[in-house]
């Protein structure tokens, strides 16, 4: 089984988020760039296949170098290749547009990627791919068997749970619960001597064009001090969430 | 050019979240100065879809039973066309997001997610739009010949027109990628997608067996029950509950979070949400900073005594 596991890289979950040149772009100063928290998840899973039933599996990520160091990371915990194709990444579409080339040249069995990262939080990407390459699509995935050419697939819904089969080839939109926060690995240092003997390639984009551009960039306006009542005064509490805030 | 607005069901019933989406759909339309279509599928109460000021209300009927986004992403793309669609309005419900990426793809549309409010400009189309699980906004400009808007939760008021839209019945025969075996729903149980109440519990709870205390204030208030990471990790609370920033945002009308620090990851994740009430031994919890109320208490002191009190209002 051929794996591709699609990797975004985003600011860690503790950055604080700030914007400069007017508010134009995000401040990447201080900050850490990690794999996407859902695609890690995905990338766990895959690895998973790879020991225990059989597969190989590539990562693939559009956008520039800064990226290496995390393709790295996924090359140490056990990945077989990975793919930068290389372009300032402009917006969902595009990258998707690039992903699917890129499949469509090179097949795939699975391919695998967050159900949406963490720093734009578009959640389109894998609809995207799965549209442009004709795939199977399962969103919001907790749960992945695969048995030859068949997949039962679970999805998270809203309130509730459906399972799915499918036939492959699939794309999955994957997150946690797929594999749970315990299972996800850090690289060793055998897995570290061992990726740099591995694959690396760096491709050129191809002609895409962007459907949606960021103009600007806004804070939430910071909240009132909160309103402290005292412990034994649920009566206040109760008073205020119906008579002014007007939620009761 | 008109808007197409998809309002979802669940079991042939409209989702709760409709009445809040059309109502944009609505006020979207008044804004451009074109007319708005509504498309549902497979809805058995179309009538509360007849109140919010649609030039047309389409029914289809298609031939899957659940909620195949390949199948209902091609009918609302064929609908697009047919209607010369040049937005389209979907909610951000898991089922949406489901289908938007696909949907776009179909039209090769402009698409953002997660918008909450009308648009700012008409010429060029420009959104603002949650970002950085709600640590931020973005404005964006939709360039595309068809663009997407996915309207965040509990951003709009729902209002209703005095006019009234006649429904048309229309079949329409799709093809599917994903066979479903099975299903399982909560019934009749609100969810953290669209309660209006969310009460949620962390470490403070000090373990499953006191989820009791949670339960019964949820049930008081009609309320969904979440939880933090912690929990969900350490197995007290299944998955589905884990609310913030890895798990489902919240973005309720009330929230109150029992025993919940408030790490930045949670705050994120449950920052949409309009009052915010903590319950925290620690008076130095993070999470009253981003409050609205705070009590400095002992859950198991307090929450009883809120349950109780809250149920003899009703």
């Amino acid at each position: 089984m051929k794996i591709l596991v699609c990797i975004s890289c985003v600011p860690d979950t503790t950055s604080k988020i700030n914007f400069k040149n007017n508010n134009t772009i995000f401040d990447d100063q201080g900050v850490q760039f990690v794999i996407n928290p859902n695609d890690e998840f995905g990338l766990t899973r895959a690895i998973w296949f790879k020991e225990k039933v059989g597969a190989t599996v590539d990562v693939l990520h559009v956008g520039e170098s800064s990226a290496d160091p995390n393709l790295r990371k996924a090359l140490a915990i056990g990945a077989d290749k990975a793919i930068r194709i290389d372009m300032s990444d402009t917006d969902a579409f595009v990258v998707a547009d690039q992903i699917s080339n890129y499949i469509q040249a090179n097949p795939y069995d699975l391919i695998i990627a967050g159900r949406e990262s963490i720093d734009y939080n578009g959640s389109m990407v894998p609809g995207m791919i799965a549209e442009k390459c004709d795939l199977a699509f399962v969103n919001n995935c907790v749960k992945l068997e695969i048995d030859g050419s068949t997949a039962s697939a679970t999805r998270e819904m809203d309130g509730g749970m459906e399972v799915l089969r499918v036939e492959l080839p699939l794309i999955i939109g994957s997150q946690k619960g797929l594999v749970e926060e315990t299972d996800l690995r850090i690289p060793n240092m055998r897995g570290i001597m061992q990726a740099r003997q591995k694959p690396f390639s760096v491709l050129p984009a191809e002609e895409s064009s962007s459907k949606t551009s960021i103009s600007s960039f806004e804070k939430p306006t910071p909240k009132a001090a909160v309103k402290l009542i005292p412990a034994d005064d649920i009566d206040q509490l109760i008073n205020l969430l119906k008579n002014e805030a007007k939620v009761l | 050019m008109s808007i197409l607005l998809f309002a979802e069901t669940q079991q042939g019933k409209l989702k709760k979240g409709s009445a809040e989406l059309c109502s944009y759909g609505f006020a979207l339309a008044q804004q451009q100065n074109i007319s708005l279509t509504i498309v549902t599928i497979n809805c058995e109460n179309t009538d509360q879809l007849s109140q919010y000021g649609a030039s047309k209300l389409i029914n289809l009927n298609v031939n899957v039973d659940y909620f195949e986004a390949y199948a209902y992403a091609s009918a609302l793309a064929e609908i697009a066309m047919a209607e010369k669609s040049n937005i389209i309005v979907i909610s951000t419900s898991a089922d949406a997001k489901y289908m938007g990426g696909v949907l776009a793809g179909k039209l090769q549309a402009g698409y953002v997610t997660n918008v909450v409010e009308l648009p700012s400009t008409s010429e060029p189309l420009t959104v603002k739009h949650a970002v950085f699980s709600n640590k931020a906004f973005a404005n964006t400009v939709l360039e595309g010949k068809v663009n997407i808007i996915g309207l965040a939760n509990n951003v709009h008021e729902e209002t209703i027109q005095n006019s009234s839209t006649d429904v048309k019945q229309q079949d329409l025969h799709a093809n599917i990628k994903c066979t479903q075996s099975s299903i399982e729903q909560s019934q009749g149980k609100a969810t953290i997608a669209d309660a209006d109440v969310v009460v949620s519990g962390g470490r403070g709870l000090k373990g499953p067996e006191n989820w009791g205390l949670i339960e019964e204030l949820a049930n008081v208030l009609g309320a969904a029950t979440a939880c933090s990471k912690p929990v969900s990790d350490m197995g007290w609370r299944p998955h589905s509950e884990h609310v913030g920033q890895t798990g489902k945002p919240v973005a309720t009308n009330l929230y109150i979070a029992v025993g919940i620090s408030g790490a930045i990851q949670h705050l994120a994740g449950v920052s949409a949400s309009k009052v915010k009430v903590v319950i925290n031994t620690d008076p130095e919890a993070p999470f009253f900073k981003s409050a609205d109320y705070g009590i400095v208490g002992d859950a198991f002191e307090v929450l009883p005594k809120l349950t109780e009190k809250l149920k003899a209002r009703t």
